[in-house]
């Protein structure tokens, strides 16, 4: 008889016990973490699939976008299978089959100590650098390579900014450039998405005649012999604007593709 | 019970407003009220928010202890925001992308708890809920306002359509630029909570102090 007192005891205990006593309060946290915890994590799996479409549509729609290949209800995949991935090895500039470009991910790259490596000088503010990128090339009708467009991300002033560069087949001049991630300061630093800022960057060139990187975005009027080279910053947006510079130039620069459009240029590809 | 419902309801449109009366809510305020779309999308998220949150905190009212009250509210909100955040994502995802990290920043949104620890603790769930949607609302009216003043003068826009022509699209209006900065946010606001306190005069705060005139001695 003393053990079914016990039992019953023990419901009733715990019903007698106040709210603010120890084992309600750790049993109340636990049970409420768990449930919200389950909530959570079934919201965040179940809607991943569609989160991974739209942001896989995004980026596709950006390179229609920064090779001004894109209209408002046009059939994004569709109209992206004109584009050709293909993963760079960016030391040699050379591509390499070693993976497929339709699936790489070069952000995942950037974190896997086997696909990229610490950047001792790192003006874009990226930490490590992938070995290997995902380029997208675009022939013309007659199959001739039209434009090639390089992904590009650095540091502004919030955030990371992600991008592409779209350049002409010569690998020198611009074609136009986007940020399709960034969280910089709407009315400022997100003027980056501007489409007359951008439209500057259309027609400038990376490299002067001698080889050497010029392209600038700063302050000010620029003198005339610079002027195929330089984009105006942003008004009342200075460090995005250096970010931006930093980060374009970084990628244009040796570390970046400049193996891969000397390589270009000369037809080596 | 019935009009006391309706006051849920509409007090804190006017008459208890979550921003011009109890001064809450400012920063998120400031951040997204440079236009409108992003403005509506916020003030629907965060009623939202309050509305459920309200709702989940009344019900487990007599079940949470005091001592660690304030980090299940927290457990509460945090979870609905990311769930808001979540399907944002999934189904809106260049407004989730415009409002990035704001969403996020839903959970310290002083309303939310600020309704859960003075409302949702002392009143049942259906009321509770109610509170949380009025004072969504009260939250989304200023916001709407202050958006539409920013976004108008600022850019020359409305949801995002061209009303003023700005001299750089090749029109005649110079855009205030810094109606664009949030600082000007915390003058809009200023000068709203200035109106609705002449409007209604029983809003504005009694003095703590009042300086005392020495009479003469005669």
């Amino acid at each position: 008889m003393p053990e079914q007192d016990d039992n019953q005891g023990f419901l009733a205990r715990w019903k007698a016990l106040p709210t603010d006593s120890v084992p309600k309060t750790i049993f109340v946290a636990v049970s409420l973490c768990l449930f919200c915890s389950m909530i959570v994590a079934a919201a965040a799996v179940s809607l991943r699939p569609i989160q991974e479409v739209n942001k896989l549509k995004d980026k596709q729609m950006n390179i229609l976008q920064v090779a001004g290949r894109y209209e408002d209800g046009i059939d994004i995949p569709e109209a992206f299978a004109a584009f050709e991935p293909r993963v760079l090895d960016l030391a040699a500039g050379t591509f390499t089959d070693a993976f497929d470009g339709a699936t790489f991910d070069d952000r995942a790259a950037a974190n896997d100590p086997e696909l990229s490596r610490n950047l001792t000088d790192d003006p874009a503010g990226i930490g490590r650098r992938s070995n290997y990128a995902v380029v997208y090339l675009l022939n013309d009708e007659a199959g001739n390579l039209d434009k090639v467009i390089l992904p590009i991300h650095g540091y502004g002033l919030w955030s990371t900014l992600y991008g592409f560069i779209a350049l002409e087949e010569n690998g020198n001049d611009i074609f136009g450039l986007q940020f399709y991630d960034h969280a910089e300061t709407p009315g400022l630093g997100a003027e980056v998405d501007n489409p007359r800022w951008k439209a500057m960057w259309s027609g400038k060139e990376l490299r002067d005649a001698a080889g050497d990187l010029k392209i600038t975005v700063a302050k000010g009027v620029p003198s005339t012999d610079m002027e195929a080279y330089h984009i105006d910053a942003l008004a009342g947006a200075t460090l995005t604007s250096v970010g931006v510079d930093n980060l374009v130039r970084f990628w244009m620069g040796e570390e970046g593709f400049a193996p891969f459009l000397e390589n270009l240029k000369a037809g080596a590809l | 019970m019935a009009q006391t419902r309706r006051s849920y309801l509409v007090d804190p449109l006017v008459d208890n407003n979550p921003i011009t009366l109890q001064v809450l809510g400012i920063c998120s305020a400031l951040a997204v009220t440079s236009s409108l779309q992003v403005s509506f999308v916020m003030a629907l998220a965060v009623t939202f928010v309050t509305a459920f949150s309200s709702m989940f905190i009344s019900m487990l009212r007599n079940y949470i202890p005091s001592s660690i009250r304030i980090i299940v509210q927290m457990v509460i909100i945090a979870s609905l925001v990311i769930l808001v955040d979540q399907v944002l994502k999934a189904y809106l995802y260049d407004v989730s992308k415009t409002l990035s990290v704001f969403v996020g920043l839903i959970i310290t949104n002083c309303i939310v708890m600020g309704r859960a620890e003075a409302f949702a603790m002392k009143n049942p769930p259906i009321d509770s809920f109610i509170d949380g949607i009025g004072n969504g609302l009260g939250y989304g009216l200023i916001l709407m306002l202050v958006g539409f003043i920013r976004e108008l003068f600022g850019a020359g826009t409305l949801f995002g359509f061209t009303v003023l022509p700005t001299v750089t699209n090749g029109g005649w209006y110079v855009p205030n630029g810094m109606l664009l900065l949030p600082p000007s946010a915390f003058f809009i606001i200023g000068l709203l909570i200035w109106g609705f306190r002449t409007w209604k005069p029983e809003q504005v705060e009694e003095t703590e102090y009042k300086i005392q005139h020495l009479e003469e001695a005669h």
